[in-house]
């Protein structure tokens, strides 16, 4: 019989990584939360939820573990190709004026997105006056991130989604491939800072034309989210773009009044 | 008294899902159903880039009222919901939806086991799961999930299915208490 942990036990846990660890996932939505605890306590095979609670409490390296398994790190290279579409036939040109362009990544994860993100800029020749930030939570999928190399098994969604975007050729041009892996040219890395950062608990540490934060806010609770969505609106110049995953919104938080949406695109632009 | 009676009433659910051939048995279920029938969710497996032309085709054959499934709205009565391509479909325990784009279960994402699940430890005896038509396992373990917290589960007869194989696995894993045609679940829904 599986263990399901219950909500009591989900507090307790929760609790604990913040008192010993300082991690604060108190205000993440709890369904989700839930299920990827009870993946973990099956994937280490614990006997009860006890033991889990106990490793938790005393091993600083299982809880290194446990941040990078409780967060959802699935990501790949132009998600959603129509919004990179819109990003390169819409966003792109208006932020392409300034004399400097900063974006911002935030929950990045492995780091598809943000070399996408590369791409789109060097094909609008832009990339040599663009500082890319590329943060998350998850200091293993950091890691990956920086050193841009991949899986090649990622190459064939990647071109079919790269084509969709209205991209031309292929992305050849962009890695090297060894054996089974490739890896992102130097021209695109150096271009790109990777750092951790946590949206609940660290502050802005900069001002930015473009804001991505895809599919990380569906895992946050109502205040939590509006909490991070202030947090963009201070990193956000005036006329700077926040652009969301493909079921999250602006909508209904507190700083909507403040942006217009472009069409039906998740991607919202700072009005004042 | 009267009053404590009516907040102690169960909330119910009905979870179906559903993969290859299952959208045309949905479509003969869809128009009989009554409009005071529980909270309606369907995860369907289908092509990640379909958009909602699905919601309009369901749309069309309902007197109920059909939308897409997003985060944080509550669940409520007189509508069907359909999970979006992509992201798994939970369930808070205060009867909101979330979603979430966590690893393929089942090759699947929405996941029909995963929303089983969920439906089943919030809404524990009130869920009413249907599995119909599809050439996948996916359903069977959430079917069980469904049983133990006291809900009920309702395969499609294997032999109206165009695809049997998704229902015939739960019948062959004891996970379906009732086999039913698409008759016999609109039978079912509409008694809830
Ligand atoms: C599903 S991935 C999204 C990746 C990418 N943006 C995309 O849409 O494909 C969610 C990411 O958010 C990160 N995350 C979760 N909580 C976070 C937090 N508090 N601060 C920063 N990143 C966080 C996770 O580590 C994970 O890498």
């Amino acid at each position: 019989m599986e263990i399901e942990i219950t909500e009591e036990d989900l507090a307790v846990i929760l609790n604990d990584v913040l008192d010993i660890h300082g991690y604060d996932f108190t205000s993440y939505a709890r369904a989700s939360l839930t299920r990827r605890i009870n993946r973990l306590i099956m994937l280490d095979k614990f006997p009860s939820v006890a033991e889990f609670r106990y490793k938790i409490r005393s091993d600083e390296f299982y809880l290194k573990r446990f941040v990078e398994e409780i967060t959802v790190n699935v990501t790949e290279m132009f998600r959603d190709p129509q919004f990179y579409k819109v990003l390169r036939e819409e966003v792109i040109p208006t932020i392409a004026t300034k004399p400097f362009i900063r974006i911002w990544h935030a929950g990045c994860a492995s780091g598809e997105e943000v070399y996408s993100m590369a791409i789109l800029m060097h094909q609008a020749n832009l990339l040599h006056k663009t500082l890319i930030y590329a943060t998350d939570i998850n200091p293993d999928v950091i890691d990956t991130a920086q050193r841009g190399i991949y899986p090649s098994a990622i190459l064939p969604l990647s071109q079919e989604n790269y084509l969709q975007t209205g991209g031309h050729g292929d992305l050849n041009g962009y890695y090297t491939a060894k054996y089974d892996h490739i890896i992102f040219n130097e021209e695109l890395r150096k271009k790109i800072i990777f750092a951790t950062h946590n949206l609940v608990s660290d502050s802005s540490f900069n001002e930015f034309q473009l804001i991505l934060c895809r599919n990380v806010l569906i895992y946050f609770d109502k205040n939590l989210q509006n909490k991070v969505f202030h947090l963009f609106d201070q990193s956000l110049e005036d006329l700077g773009y926040l652009a969301l995953g493909a079921k999250e919104t602006l909508k209904f938080s507190g700083i909507s009044s403040k942006y217009r949406q472009l069409g039906k695109e998740r991607i919202w632009s700072k009005i004042k | 008294m009267e009053q404590n009676k009516i907040t102690e009433v169960k909330s119910k659910l009905v979870i179906i899902g559903g993969s290859a051939g299952s959208l045309e048995v949905l479509l003969q279920i869809l128009p009989h159903l009554h409009v005071d029938v529980p909270p309606i969710v369907v995860i369907l497996h289908r092509r990640t880039d379909s958009e909602s032309p699905l919601i309009d085709v369901l749309e069309m054959r309902t007197k109920l009222r059909v939308k897409e499934v997003e985060e944080k709205e509550p669940v409520k009565q007189g509508w069907i919901y359909v999970a979006p391509a992509n992201y798994h479909v939970l369930f808070e325990h205060d009867q909101t939806f979330a979603l979430d784009d966590s690893e393929k279960v089942n090759h699947s994402r929405p996941s029909i086991d995963v929303g089983f699940q969920s439906a089943a430890e919030v809404y524990r005896d009130g869920v009413t799961g249907i599995l119909l038509s599809g050439a996948n396992a996916d359903g069977t373990e959430g079917f069980r999930k469904i049983q133990e917290h006291g809900g009920v589960t309702i395969a499609q007869n294997p032999e109206t299915a165009e695809i049997s194989y998704m229902p015939a696995q739960a019948i062959h894993h004891h996970t379906a208490d009732r086999v039913a045609d698409a008759e016999g679940i609109v039978a079912i829904i509409n008694s809830l």
